[in-house]
């Protein structure tokens, strides 16, 4: 790969483009989808970067993911913050989280690893449940709709939602996009591949991993951040284990270690579901099943497997 | 399950229902869509044979009345959804046996919310720009109640929630979400005080499941039993994941004279049985509410401790002997049992103290549709006017469990509670409390909020 | 209730949940430890485990009249026999198609996951449903106090347990035992640890490593299906059972030592133990959030577990 090889910039923006076109071509149900899918594909762009990048299977993200959830939802909902320095808390809550237990967890390697961040994560959703005079627990609480707005726009409007959700994606994707192109992002793969070698020619694994974790925590806490505000709610069910599961099933799905993979893994498990539910009762079955083909026969993830039989210079 | 009638001729619907055609099965296959596209003007006559279009062209007044339910078929509320999902289709019977509402016949669109707030909202998303319907309706589980919500409000779907939290009544929700099938938490905890001191005991040691239900009624009834010259002891959280829980009863205190438990979960039944472990034949009083075991045979192996306790019930499982006609005739119509469980299956016990709300929610709207003249989604702020002006509403067929009182302006419905003691393995009633024992000061008025 | 009396009642019911925490833990372990694959599904196979006794026990007791104790004896053979057929199929059919690709196993397992769920909730129903003990007599426990005249024995209110708990307890390390015996004493145990150690010369010495390794699958979701038949008198069946003992399981297999047998099962014991005497000093949200950490702080400066070599 080439630096100056202009075609995953293009590929992005192009991508970006078609969604900005969705917004005026698809009926309001699935644009409303896609709102929703597009955050959440940032939130799983986030945990790729740690995951599919630098190699290190995190199962604690909702812990970033419900920091950023959190720190805009309490601070609005008690402290009446606007919604603009309530996000920027969110985002910096989940940096401040990324950045404590990324120090602790990155002392462990491989399945400790896994292990200790889902620990965390859980000790996060436990610590939501024990304050619920501030949270109200698993009920959690509504976001007052007249404080939803941002630069004078309505954020519970279907069109400002939208563009706000393909705002962050797009940033998201650029940023993530940028990253993998620069010495770091190419340390990160680097760690990625063999971290003997890569601490032998003298990269600060350590540090580099760590800086990571924080950019990937800072990402899913602004994904947090964002799905509170613009859906109005703050639960606890968003800080449990499933959610740490979610992102790695969609970027694995997707493709790990590719740019769009996080966004097409999102799209199909969401559209599975939401599918699968009208045909029958027991879509959950349908879901396993495709996951079960999916890793038979897509072994790389849909974007991965285009990557290594279509196009390999794919981000 | 899925109809492609779109009542909405926004263009930009198009899409959405050819999708739905294409994916319901027994309907039309996207191949037939195609084919009518290309066949063009020479076969437009064909389409009338397709449900959908046939039924759009003919008469807007025939076109059933939409209602999305949102039901737990999967997650922790699977139980209770799936009674809820049977009453309701009952309800729906009944109704459009009488002629459904206001010439139309109701048509229950079911989605499944997996309890989860997220796909709550999803489904509400759902209900309103896919499937057309006139309003929600349906939900239990109060954190998918409250992420589903906004969702409702924005969209301006009326909401019908049959949840018993207290989150409608407390002013957290909006205008369009309402509660008028079953009564919410504090007015049920609150009407129970004068009878656990009187009866039962003064000093209660409660245990709680350490979530937002839980903790409401630890607040709730901790000043419900002050008031009555009572007092709440000790506090026992249970985190809701727990599976054994023999370690926290040693924390009850010597005094106690009534132990009051409130669990939900699929481990409450091991709760009830190790505390009998726990206390052998030296016992408290114990006062339950029936939450902890919906769905659950009293009989069941290892509830023979429970001989003798109280138990709150929002309607009495068990045929009583002065039952009402009205009683006798929902529960043939739901098909349930004199002992509450399932006619086809005596061991389906179903969730009877919960399950009527649908029953009573589908009729008030029915009633309030009838009171606006409701046509169509444009009518949608009118039906939430004609609910909110329902006042009272008599024990009847439409209203079973009892007569009841709607506040409009809190968007909560009040009514009777029944206290059961259990006897032979069998609840039987021996309290029914006043509708005006379940009031509290208004804390909301959502009458003043915009429409 | 006193502090001595209330600690012994943690450390014993800290014990069952040990017991059965151990049982399905080392399943867990052997998986880890000869597959190198982090089995997501697991917690499902106890679920089955514990639905399967439901079926075998209810179906008895309804159609022949058989009486619980020999009702449940039959559960406790039969279940972990079909629990253990399941998950080697799945294995067959999935797992050995993916060469056991530690990223591809977890989302395959996720699908599977989904599926023995689904396929419950479709035939067994969403109810808790209850399996009768074999025998339950509740025993009241003596304690001594210092009285006016000397020590003397009384029994505090609530100080006991049941018969079937103790026997939880007994069983359980009865079954380890002779699990200890299987793979250290018999031709299978030798056949796995010679796999484990060079697949390939394993292959060259006529062992069918795709068979052991179906094999292997299968007793890890057995002994977890174990851990559940002894424990469903005391809990229930129900079909979203699987999250804890799965995420217990996990914790138990890293502190122990990463595929350790023994390693886990001590970690077991203590996490158990810890469990139910944490929740004496607080409360219970707490205590879990307290025991949370503290299982990733002893990670994070024990990264090899407890117990395991740093080689591990």
């Amino acid at each position: 790969m080439s630096s100056t090889d202009w075609r995953p910039l293009a590929l992005h923006l192009s991508v970006i483009g078609v969604l900005i076109a969705c917004w005026f071509l698809l009926p309001a149900y699935h644009s409303g989808n896609l709102a929703r899918i597009l955050v959440l594909a940032a939130y799983a762009s986030g945990f790729n970067l740690v995951f599919g990048y630098t190699g290190l299977l995190s199962l604690g993200h909702a812990l970033f993911f419900a920091a950023g959830l959190y720190g805009l939802g309490l601070s609005m909902h008690h402290a009446e913050v606007a919604a603009l320095p309530a996000w920027g808390i969110g985002v910096a809550a989940a940096a401040l989280v990324a950045a404590t237990t990324g120090a602790l967890a990155l002392r462990t390697t491989g399945v400790a690893f896994m292990i200790v961040t889902l620990m965390f994560a859980q000790a996060g959703f436990l610590t939501v449940l024990y304050f619920g005079q501030w949270t109200r627990g698993d009920e959690g609480f509504v976001i007052t709709p007249a404080a939803r707005t941002a630069f004078g726009f309505d954020l519970a409007d279907e069109r400002v939602r939208y563009f706000a959700a393909l705002a962050l994606f797009a940033f998201t994707l650029l940023l993530v996009g940028w990253i993998v192109r620069t010495g770091f992002g190419r340390s990160l793969v680097a760690i990625r591949e063999n971290e003997q070698r890569a601490l032998m020619l003298g990269y600060n694994v350590q540090r580099i991993k760590w800086i990571a974790v924080i950019i990937s925590g800072a990402v899913s806490g602004a994904a947090g951040a964002s799905y509170a505000l613009l859906f109005g709610y703050a639960g606890a069910s968003f800080a449990s284990v499933q959610y740490s599961i979610l992102p790695l099933l969609w970027t694995l799905l997707g493709g790990a270690g590719t740019t769009l993979g996080p966004f097409v893994g999102t799209l199909v498990m969401f559209y599975l579901i939401d599918y699968a539910s009208e045909l029958t009762d027991a879509y959950l079955l349908l879901v396993g099943i495709s996951l079960i083909i999916a890793t038979l026969f897509l072994p790389h993830g849909i974007v991965g497997t285009a990557r290594k039989r279509l196009m390999r210079w794919l981000p | 399950m899925v109809q492609p009638t779109s009542k909405s001729s926004d263009s930009s619907q198009g899409p959405a229902t050819a999708d739905t055609q294409a994916t319901t099965p027994g309907s039309v296959s996207r191949r037939g869509a195609l084919k009518t596209l290309v066949l063009g003007a020479s076969s437009l006559a064909a389409t009338g044979t397709l449900p959908g279009l046939g039924g759009y062209v003919q008469a807007q007044s025939a076109a059933p009345i939409r209602i999305g339910f949102q039901v737990h078929r999967t997650g922790i509320g699977a139980a209770y959804g799936r009674w809820y999902d049977r009453t309701s289709r009952a309800a729906v019977a009944k109704i459009n046996a009488e002629g459904g509402i206001n010439g139309r016949p109701v048509e229950l669109i079911a989605e499944d919310d997996g309890t989860d707030p997220k796909r709550g909202a999803e489904v509400v998303e759902k209900f309103v720009n896919r499937h057309h319907c006139d309003v929600g309706f349906g939900t239990l589980f109060s954190h998918v109640v409250i992420g589903s919500s906004p969702r409702a409000g924005e969209l301006k779907l009326p909401y019908f929630v049959v949840s018993e939290g207290h989150h409608v009544a407390s002013g957290k929700l909006n205008r369009y979400t309402l509660q008028p099938g079953i009564t919410d938490v504090r007015s049920q905890v609150q009407a129970m005080a004068p009878f656990v001191s009187s009866t039962l005991g003064k000093k209660v040691t409660m245990l709680y499941s350490d979530f937002a239900f839980g903790h409401d009624h630890r607040d709730f009834f901790t000043d419900a039993i002050a008031a009555q010259g009572g007092e709440v002891i000790a506090t026992i959280p249970i985190p809701p994941t727990e599976t054994a829980f023999t370690k926290y009863f040693p924390k009850i205190p010597r005094s106690t004279e009534v132990i009051y438990h409130v669990l939900v979960g699929p481990a409450v039944l091991t709760f009830v049985k190790e505390m009998g472990e726990f206390f052998g034949p030296s016992s408290p009083a114990i006062f339950g509410f029936i939450d902890s075991l919906e769905a659950v045979d009293i009989a069941s192996p290892g509830l023979e401790f429970l001989e003798g306790s109280h138990f709150w019930e929002g309607h009495p499982r068990y045929a009583q002997a002065d039952q009402s006609e009205y009683d006798k005739a929902y529960r043939k119509a739901v098909g349930v049992d004199e002992n509450g469980a399932s006619v086809s299956d005596s061991r389906d016990v179903s969730t009877y103290a919960h399950m009527f709300g649908c029953w009573e929610t589908l009729h008030v709207i029915k009633a309030g549709m009838q009171a606006c003249d409701y046509q169509g989604p444009a009518d949608r702020a009118k039906l939430v006017e004609a609910v909110e002006s329902i006042d009272k509403m008599p024990h009847s067929m439409e209203h079973p469990q009892g007569a009841k009182i709607f506040n409009g302006k809190t968007h909560q419905v009040f009514g009777h509670q029944y206290i059961s003691k259990v006897e032979q393995s069998r609840l039987n009633l021996v309290h029914t409390t006043s509708i005006e024992d379940t009031f509290y000061p208004d804390e909301v008025d959502y009458t003043t909020r915009t429409l | 209730m006193e502090f001595g009396p209330h600690l012994i009642l943690a450390l014993l019911e800290g014990s069952v949940t040990a017991a059965v925490l151990a049982l399905t833990a080392a399943g867990l372990a052997i998986v880890f430890g000869m597959l190198r694959v982090v089995n997501v599904a697991h917690g499902e196979f106890f679920m089955l485990g514990a639905v399967f006794a439901w079926f075998v026990t209810s179906g008895l007791s309804e159609l022949a009249n058989v009486p619980p104790a020999p009702a449940f004896l039959c559960a406790l053979i039969v279940a972990p026999i079909a629990t253990g057929a399941v998950a080697a199929l799945a294995d067959r059919l999935v797992l050995s198609r993916i060469g056991y690709d530690p990223e591809r196993t977890i989302v395959a397992t996720i699908g599977l996951l989904y599926v023995l769920q689904q396929l419950t909730l479709m035939t067994y129903g969403p109810e808790a449903r209850p399996v009768e003990a074999p025998f339950n007599t509740r025993i009241a426990l003596p304690w001594f106090e210092q009285g006016s005249d000397g020590w003397a024995l009384y029994w505090p209110w609530g100080f006991g347990t049941t018969s079937y708990k103790l026997f939880v307890i007994g069983a359980a390390a009865g079954l380890l035992i002779i699990l200890w015996l299987l793979l250290r004493h018999t031709r299978l145990g030798l056949v796995m640890r010679a796999t484990q150690q060079d697949r390939d010369m394993a292959s060259a010495f006529g062992i069918r490593v795709n068979r052991v390794y179906a094999m292997v699958f299968g007793l890890g979701a057995a002994l977890a299906a174990l851990g559940a038949v002894l424990v469903v008198p005391i809990q229930q069946a129900h079909y979203l059972m699987g999250g804890d003992p799965l995420l217990m399981s996990f914790i138990v297999v890293i502190i122990g030592g990463l595929g350790s047998v023994a390693g886990t099962v001590v970690a077991a014991i203590m996490i158990g133990l810890a469990d139910g005497v944490v929740s004496v000093f607080f409360s219970a949200t707490l205590a879990k959030i307290i025991a949370t950490i503290a299982v990733a702080l002893v990670l994070v400066f024990r990264p090899h577990g407890l117990f395991g070599r740093r080689s591990a």
